[in-house]
């Protein structure tokens, strides 16, 4: 493989895939703006002034980070499945289909492009945080890395719903009826502490538990679940997806006749 | 070597069509070929096979040498693409939408814009490099799909109907971009349904039915295969009376035109000599339809018979 030109053709995606986000900045940014403002004002402000102390934590405090997680996993997603399908609906992956760039290439140029969404929005969602409460970082190296992993693992997830969606309809139903509910109960908004005991055990297999409370521990150093977990899994859904998603394209799954 | 070099080539889609039931083709470098066929004959299924679009059942293809699914990426660098259908993301502009073309080959973005800027100016479209790629008229479009499969400067262009739609103003300027890329060392490999287009340009003819090809020879060649061609002549006014043109069938259509069938073994000068004999002067002559036309409708009609006969 020539490294040099897959080089060249990584940072054409990444470009490419940023411009746009840029370019249709009140589809890509404008809007997770808005919904996580109305849930620091609602949850963080009205609803959490009554809730008290969570976690040791103001439930501002104890939200913010899960808000911030859920805004950088839905971003990721959602910009390499609309992106990526975007390019199979308009024939326009054919270039890159017929070019001498590889099938990885292709899939960590989005990959990034998914990530670099979601770190610009969750950057954008920590600040609009901080206008409403204070955060302090405790552990940025497990900040960063667990943001940067759970960024990935949601762009390879949207990478492969993108291969498999035949219309666009087929976009909206794993973010509609997969992702939305498992990031609501995956320790957003409360600690699992507060479940029966069954629950508590129901929730461990949700792994948007982990990717919530691995980075909520970075910044508030308080989690209900052993970090250590977290990066196994997390690691694990990676390495599964990442695996995953060579072989479809090597397959043609979704792209060739 | 060949710049393209097809084996025994078959596709079977999941449906159990089979598009292509065992193909060969072998294109030399430099060479200027036509791939003609009817609609649903196998054109953009061999297309996309050669291009790795279309998954093949069986058989081989290589291009200067290089097998696309053994050493594909040495393979696909020296092949250009464009497609019979506008497949670049609309809501670019054509700067963008060249240069990152150019990115996927690995090219610097310097030289990628030197080059954008070279066929964007050659076709024409430098002007409108950074309109919004939607808003281009159709014949634009056609165009910034050849600049953008030549911006790896490939040394095998397949373009797969690049003249469909487009006023015949375009389409000849069109014809000359391409002979110049030809002659310029460039291999081409053509499909159209305009057969004029066809003969103006190739040198090498290939026609495919129903998932075979069924000729495949030189473009002159083929055309030495057509014993009668019609011409209608445009003659000096004169009375028709007693016009004898033994040896031939024809059709007076009015005072000033003449349709005649010459065969082979007479020929267009020993028509002229009757005429002349008769003392009516010819001001001009054409063919009443496209040879290449006439001879691809008996071709095609004759497989059509064979498989009739056969069943």
């Amino acid at each position: 493989m020539n490294i040099s030109l897959n080089l060249i053709a990584f940072y054409t995606i990444v470009r490419k895939e940023v411009l746009r986000v840029i370019r249709i900045w009140i589809q890509t940014i404008v809007p997770p703006a808005i919904t996580m403002t109305l849930y620091f004002v609602i949850f963080g402000n009205l609803i959490g002034t009554r809730i008290g102390v969570m976690g040791g934590y103001s439930y501002m405090q104890f939200i913010a980070p899960g808000i911030i997680m859920m805004s950088v996993i839905t971003n990721s997603y959602g910009n390499v499945v609309s992106s990526f399908f975007g390019a199979k609906y308009g024939g326009h992956i054919d270039e890159m289909l017929i070019s001498p760039m590889s099938n990885a290439t292709i899939i960590l140029g989005h990959i990034a492009g998914g990530v670099l969404r979601g770190l610009m929005v969750g950057g954008m969602v920590t600040i609009i945080a901080l206008s409403f409460t204070n955060l302090e970082l405790k552990f940025p190296l497990i900040t960063f890395s667990m943001v940067l992993l759970s960024s990935i693992v949601f762009a390879l997830a949207g990478f492969i719903n993108a291969l498999f969606a035949k219309k666009f309809d087929d976009i909206a139903i794993i973010p509609t009826f997969v992702i939305t509910p498992l990031t609501y109960l995956g320790g957003v908004f409360y600690s699992i502490n507060l479940l029966p005991e069954f629950w508590q055990s129901a929730s461990k297999f949700n792994p948007i538990l982990y990717m919530v409370n691995a980075f909520r521990y970075g910044i508030l150093g308080t989690s209900d679940i052993q970090i250590n977990y977290a990066y196994i899994v997390v690691i694990t859904f990676v390495i599964i997806l990442f695996s995953l998603s060579l072989i479809l394209l090597n397959r043609g799954i979704g792209i060739r006749d | 070597m060949s710049a393209l070099k097809i084996k025994n080539l078959t596709k079977t889609y999941a449906n159990g069509f089979q598009a292509l039931k065992g193909i060969d083709l072998d294109v030399d470098i430099g060479g200027f070929y036509s791939l003609l066929g009817p609609n649903g004959a196998g054109k953009t299924t061999a297309i996309g096979a050669v291009c790795s679009l279309v998954e093949i059942t069986s058989g081989s293809i290589e291009i200067f040498n290089h097998d696309i699914t053994v050493n594909s990426e040495a393979a696909k660098k020296h092949l250009g693409v464009v497609p019979q259908e506008v497949n670049f993301n609309t809501f670019d502009t054509p700067l963008n939408i060249l240069v990152n073309q150019a990115g996927f080959y690995g090219i610097r973005r310097n030289i990628a814009m030197q080059r954008a800027k070279k066929y964007l100016g050659e076709l024409k479209l430098w002007e409108k490099k950074d309109d919004i790629a939607r808003s281009l008229s159709g014949g634009m479009k056609r165009r910034l799909m050849i600049a953008r499969a030549l911006m790896h400067e490939p040394q095998l262009l397949i373009l797969d109907e690049p003249t469909a739609g487009v006023d015949i103003e375009i389409r000849r300027s069109m014809w000359q971009f391409l002979n110049d890329l030809n002659n310029d060392g460039t291999t081409i490999i053509l499909t159209t349904h305009y057969l004029e287009e066809a003969e103006n340009l190739c040198r090498n003819v290939a026609i495919i039915d129903d998932g075979l090809i069924i000729e495949d020879t030189l473009m002159s060649d083929l055309l030495r295969q057509l014993k009668q061609e019609t011409f209608v002549l445009n003659i000096e006014e004169k009375s028709m009376k007693d016009l004898n043109l033994a040896g031939y069938n024809f059709i007076v259509r009015d005072e000033k035109t003449l349709e005649v069938v010459v065969d082979s073994e007479h020929g267009i000068n020993e028509l002229f000599d009757l005429l002349n004999s008769q003392n009516i002067k010819v001001v001009s002559l054409r063919n009443k339809s496209n040879r290449l036309e006439e001879l691809f409708m008996k071709l095609i009609d004759a497989k059509n018979f064979d498989k009739k006969v056969t069943s």
